[in-house]
């Protein structure tokens, strides 16, 4: 089954008349998703690819039933976005845009904490996608990934795109694919989502992907260490990024000696984590380390 | 985004943390006026961006007229080399010159991120003057932290709590620290760092140093700090890159690459180290490139010398196959392009775009996928 979305999974895509929210609304629907709303303020009653464009969130979801959401809105108004969404019911929040200030999405996860039931995956993300129920929430190729039961957390985009693909090549099929995002303070990290792989029948072992920055990672693998009974292959990015500089993401930077690739792969092998090293092989890897 | 320490002080004065008066200066023939404006004797302070000015000779007391007229003319125009600059160091264009201060007792005031409890911490020691990493090895127990709500701002028990840990004044404390919180919530900072904050032969609490960093992300509703930013400070490639919106950083290898995705980037410097070469540079090029910003991320790519190969690596998602491939041909055009050049295409629309790169009369050397193109990394260069 995967985790996150299923058959019942009715999508809302919040900025769906931008060009992003246009492209994707397409793709998605293309790969099979439900999706069955858009919202952009002051445009309802129109139609992207026939799907009905609505006002508020409240509107989308009272008249289509709509329960998880996909945004694309710009920065300076993603996290009103987000309130909107959580306030209209949704558990589910996928946050795609990029560049939404440290100090806003700090509030989202204070406000969070009072909505224990809902789920927000990035900021700065390609979203997620789940091969066996035909759900893309997201911005990732669709035709290079296949059912199966691989599950996939990441902090990067097309590096997750690479390896999901590796992983189809190797024919290791994927449950849930899940880019968690590069940001400083992500809405859900990789133990909120290891959590879930654990509790999920179909899914019988987890690639995860980290980067330079933060203590994600280490925290992974001690919690990995003491609670997750499911084979872990890590890779971590980075190894030759310089200390002070960002990488692109806003948290992807060693600074103050902390965040090294090295720190991570230590933690991930202390914890008996097998920690890839040559991302050109990963899907084969992968299969043998997992034995399947 | 980084501003020098001359900048960090205009704000902190109007926020209402106490600093030294002081002037800037870029000619050693204004140094007259302002000691006569100050009065002896004064600081005279290199403007960089790197730390560890003050161990490397960028930061001098001057007694007399002609020391400060001295020590402006040793510094101006010269590279500052500290132990954050790289062997060349940066050159030194501008001195801050402030009045000296009676030095009682030195604090260290600082305020970061906390990404694992994230929020804004504010930090305190009574070690002031050591650098915070340092101090975070040798002597952690003399660090005092407050953790910020994001919806509550700073509270006074937390004032007090660490006024009280430096043994200074609860009320000039709190207000400082009020203010350092309200200046870095206010101008979406990611690092404020007052090292050191002095007490005063007479009392009071000064500001001698300051620092400053700010949310790249938050710029757009700062227009008075992106005025801030000194492009002399940048490498000169990495200024250009930013016009486009590129996030590209110089490294010091020979093998420069073009990726989407900042994941993907860094990894492919990885896989370009682990097959025995060095990468030249970090470039993500992002998702939403069009053939413009790739040609111009071509051009900065080819204007380091030191580039011999260039590993254009694309995993298509939202940027297509179709248009990387147009830029680079269009750029390919316009630059000379004098090294070889390897494409390894991925994903979304990639039959076209390595249609198009073959029918382009441009001589590319084609990676079927990632091992295959770091093996051909290590036959064209050796």
């Amino acid at each position: 089954m995967g985790i996150l979305v299923n058959n019942e999974t009715r999508v809302l895509v919040q900025g769906i008349t931008g060009r992003e929210g246009v492209f994707h609304t397409t793709q998605m629907l293309a790969y099979g998703t439900k999706v069955v709303a858009g919202v952009t303020p002051g445009k309802a009653g129109q139609q992207v690819e026939g799907v009905p464009v609505f006002n508020t969130v409240e509107d989308a979801v009272r008249e289509t039933g709509a329960n998880a959401s996909v945004i694309f809105v710009p920065a300076a108004f993603a996290c009103d976005a987000i309130y909107e969404a959580v306030s209209a019911g949704i558990k589910l929040i996928v946050c795609i845009t990029e560049g939404i200030p440290t100090l806003d999405m700090m509030k989202v996860k204070r406000f969070l904490s009072n909505h224990p039931d809902v789920v927000v995956i990035g900021l700065n993300c390609p979203g997620l996608i789940a091969p066996p129920v035909k759900c893309k929430m997201g911005i990732m190729p669709g035709h290079i990934h296949t059912p199966g039961t691989i599950g996939v957390i990441s902090r990067s985009g097309t590096l997750t795109y690479e390896i999901d693909y590796q992983l189809t090549l190797a024919g290791l099929g994927q449950s849930t694919c899940i880019g968690i995002g590069g940001d400083q303070i992500p809405g859900s990290n990789f133990i909120d989502l290891l959590k879930m792989f654990k509790d999920d029948d179909e899914t019988q072992g987890v690639v995860m992907v980290g980067e330079i920055g933060g203590t994600a990672e280490e925290e992974a693998a001690e919690w990995i260490k003491q609670n997750f009974n499911k084979p872990v292959v890590a890779f971590i990015a980075g190894r030759t990024a310089p200390p002070g500089k960002r990488m692109g993401h806003a948290g992807a930077i060693i600074s103050g000696g902390q965040g090294t690739a090295e720190s991570k792969m230590e933690a991930l092998r202390a914890a008996g984590i097998y920690v890839a090293e040559d991302l050109g092989t990963l899907g084969q890897t992968v299969k043998e380390v997992m034995g399947l | 985004m980084k501003v020098h320490e001359y900048q960090a002080k205009e704000l902190f004065a109007r926020y209402g943390i106490p600093v030294p008066r002081g002037k800037l200066v870029t000619q050693v023939e204004e140094v007259e006026g302002v000691v006569n404006e100050l009065g002896l004797p004064v600081v005279v302070k290199a403007q960089i961006h790197a730390g560890g000015r003050g161990k490397a000779g960028g930061v001098k007391l001057a007694k007399t007229l002609d020391e400060a007229r001295q020590i402006t003319q040793n510094m101006l125009g010269k590279p500052l080399v500290t132990h954050q600059t790289g062997g060349q160091g940066t050159i030194v264009r501008k001195v801050w010159i402030e009045e000296g201060a009676a030095i009682k007792k030195e604090f260290y005031v600082g305020m970061v991120i906390d990404r694992a409890r994230r929020c804004p911490v504010l930090m305190v020691s009574p070690a002031g003057g050591m650098e915070i990493e340092e101090l975070a090895k040798e002597k952690p127990e003399l660090i005092f932290k407050e953790p910020i709500d994001p919806f509550l701002g700073l509270l006074p028990f937390q004032c007090r709590s660490l006024a009280f840990k430096l043994g200074v004044d609860l009320k000039q404390a709190g207000k400082m620290f009020m203010a350092l919180t309200r200046l870095f919530v206010e101008k979406d900072c990611s690092l404020a760092e007052i090292n050191p904050l002095i007490l005063t032969e007479d009392g009071n609490l000064l500001a001698i140093d300051a620092k400053l960093n700010f949310d790249d992300s938050a710029l757009f509703r700062h227009p008075d700090v992106k005025e801030m930013l000194d492009p002399d400070e940048l490498d000169p490639l990495e200024y250009e890159a930013s016009k486009y919106h590129l996030n590209y950083v110089r490294l010091d290898g020979n093998v420069g690459i073009m990726v989407n995705g900042a994941g993907l980037a860094m990894a492919t410097m990885d896989v370009i180290k682990l097959a025995g070469a060095e990468p030249a540079n970090f470039l993500d090029v992002g998702g939403s490139a069009n053939a413009e910003m790739i040609a111009q991320g071509f051009k900065i790519i080819l204007s380091d010398p030191n580039v011999k190969l260039i590993f254009i690596n694309i995993f298509g998602g939202i940027l297509r196959c179709d248009v990387l491939a147009q830029g680079v041909i269009e750029a390919a055009k316009q630059v000379e392009v004098s090294v070889p050049i390897l494409v390894r295409l991925e994903g979304t629309n990639v039959e076209q775009g390595r249609e198009m790169l073959a029918d382009s009369g441009l001589n590319f050397v084609v990676g079927k996928d990632l091992s295959d193109a770091a093996s051909k990394i290590v036959e064209i260069l050796s």
